[in-house]
């Protein structure tokens, strides 16, 4: 009040505020180039030790023994392929079901039991879905094997598709379920024909995530997958994966398998990075709703 | 300055701007006088009886009994929170979709009860279909938003959807703004197009009854009027009941005019007696900006 009172009335900027509001988008700035900094700074790093290195041979050969030049990961790319392709096909419908379960029937007692149990599986470490995987089908028959391997990433992969399912699934205004239920339509074609596609963009971003984690995923194939290194379509029998070829390189005394390391882990990344582009782009929604 | 004095002169302004705003409320003022729905006559497309909601502890209509008459335009008016988008929704079955809403009382279409744990929803739904407040297009395309609709609701062959489409939106008068952009984005039109693409989404079920919850409060006044020309046009063929906020719109395309207050019904009547002579205090408080 004294303000008004003392003086004609003032419309500049404190210099105060000013000074605040400029160390306060200086923050912010430095925070985010920071966070794109140390990423850039990995992406480059691996783009400089292994871009030398990828070549045909790295996606036509089998690796090569000790000491021969011209080895490459197709065992291990094909295996990745097998794994992921596996695991996917069983988490992904198990967790956009149980994400519409958890979004449309989510005030009972057993959908919050189930809701507590996903987020807890969410943040397991994968090594104990390896462990499990281990458990429920190496130590059954005796053997490392693709499906045993391919249990270990379904069971990383469900719970986060399942978590961003009922997230987007609830994102879907009322005001289209209402306008679908007055049409005579009914629930299940409501919410199959209706949410779902409104939904589905962000879905995809969520399974894409969990395909992007599962890739590179090494923890948990060590001891269910484990290694081959020749190629192989057996589900019964190992199967080579990339990430896990790339930790058996890089800790191998060989400088030929070092650089090999490096091409598989740029690979690795790349294919992640154009996957996902690729869907996003295939799966864009047209028909946007207003927010 | 006393409230009463001025009411009555203020109440009959809406007439008047009604009757000024053209064809489709000339026509209002003409059918009213024989359109009275008098004890022994047409018996009612619905009616309600003794109709009570509540959300949890929460009573939202309280014992209301009302009678919608066939092929006419019954307008609910009343101030915000007042029940009447509630009662609408318990025409079709819509509070069953809200979670904790209990309905007691009963509703009937053509003298048969619509309420009940027997009585399918969605069958309902198809006979008595609604318009909300916000459109909500599908997120598709401008044919496929009506023809999903034909096909499921109506469950039409494959043969005369296209037909159908073209009929449902003629009839909602957005065929000749549309023809030729059908494959484009329901959400790509403005605000009142996607208004009258919703109703002729709900016309495409061919429904007997279409329930209006404020169709036209989120849309400018060109677009509210052609909603309005629509409505005047529809209830040749068709039962409405119009949830609104304008007075002058209720003047403007309805017959009968029901007041909500407090989750009960006020009065209900011919909508030229209401707005000229309501029988209750509340009614004319109301319609003469005493409150609301």
């Amino acid at each position: 009040m004294t303000a008004v009172v003392s003086g004609t009335p003032r419309f500049t900027i404190s210099p105060r505020r000013k000074v605040v509001n400029k160390a306060m988008l200086g923050l912010c700035v430095a925070a985010a180039t920071f966070a794109v900094a140390v990423l850039m700074w990995i992406f480059g790093y691996v783009i400089v030790q292994g871009a030398r290195y990828v070549n045909i041979d790295f996606f036509t050969n089998l690796p090569a023994p000790v000491g021969e030049a011209g080895g490459g990961f197709l065992n291990a790319l094909v295996g990745t392929g097998i794994m992921v392709g596996m695991a996917s096909a069983v988490s992904i419908p198990v967790g956009v079901l149980a994400g519409i379960y958890l979004a449309e029937f989510g005030r009972s007692w057993m959908a919050q039991v189930v809701r507590f149990i996903n987020d807890t599986l969410n943040a397991t470490p994968s090594i104990v879905a390896g462990l499990f995987a281990y458990t429920l089908v190496v130590l059954q028959v005796h053997r490392f094997s693709a499906i045993a391997g391919s249990v270990a990433l379904a069971v990383l992969m469900i719970p986060t598709i399942t978590r961003t399912a009922e997230e987007m699934i609830r994102l879907v205004p009322r005001t289209l379920r209402d306008a679908a239920l007055a049409l005579g339509i009914p629930e299940w074609r409501m919410t199959l024909q209706i949410v779902l596609p409104a939904a589905a963009s962000g879905i995809v971003t969520g399974i894409m995530l969990a395909i992007a984690r599962v890739s590179g995923e090494t923890a948990a194939l060590l001891f269910t997958a484990f290694n081959n290194r020749f190629l192989s379509f057996a589900l019964d029998q190992p199967m080579s994966s990339v990430p896990v070829q790339v930790f058996t390189y890089a800790i191998a005394p060989y400088d030929d398998w070092h650089h090999q390391a490096w091409a598989g882990s740029l690979v690795l990344v790349s294919l992640v990075a154009l996957f996902s582009a690729a869907m996003r782009i295939a799966t864009r929604n047209r028909h946007r709703m207003r927010a | 300055m006393h409230p009463m004095e001025q009411s009555s002169p203020r109440a009959s302004t809406y007439l008047a701007e009604g009757a000024a705003h053209g064809e489709a409320a000339s026509k209002t003022s003409a059918d009213h006088a024989g359109n009275a729905l008098s004890p022994g006559g047409p018996s009612p497309k619905m009616r309600a009886r003794n109709l009570t909601v509540r959300y949890g502890p929460i009573v939202a209509v309280t014992d209301v009994s009302l009678d919608v008459p066939a092929r006419q335009v019954l307008a609910l008016i009343g101030p915000s929170g007042c029940g009447k988008s509630t009662f609408l929704r318990s025409l079709n079955r819509m509070n069953d979709t809200v979670p904790g809403a209990v309905v007691s009382g009963d509703v009937e279409l053509d003298g048969q009860s619509i309420c009940g744990t027997e009585i399918d929803p969605v069958l309902v739904r198809k006979r008595v279909g609604m318009v909300f407040q916000r459109a909500s297009p599908f997120p598709t395309s401008i044919f496929e938003n009506v023809a999903y609709t034909v096909r499921v609701a109506a469950h039409r062959g494959q043969r005369d959807v296209a037909d159908r489409v073209e009929h449902a939106l003629r009839q909602a008068e957005l065929w000749n703004e549309v023809k030729d952009r059908l494959k484009e984005s329901g959400t790509s039109l403005s605000g009142g197009q996607q208004q009258r693409l919703c109703i002729a989404r709900a016309l495409a079920v061919e429904p007997e009854v279409l329930l209006m919850d404020e169709p036209t409060s989120a849309l400018d006044p060109i677009a509210t009027a052609k909603i309005e020309e629509l409505v005047s046009e529809l209830r040749k063929g068709l039962t409405i009941v119009i949830v609104t906020h304008s007075m002058q719109q209720a003047a403007r395309i309805s017959h009968r005019t029901g007041f909500f207050n407090m989750g009960s019904l006020i009065e209900v009547g011919d909508t030229t007696t209401m707005f000229t002579r309501p029988r209750e205090h509340q009614t004319e408080d109301y319609i003469s900006g005493r409150f609301g």
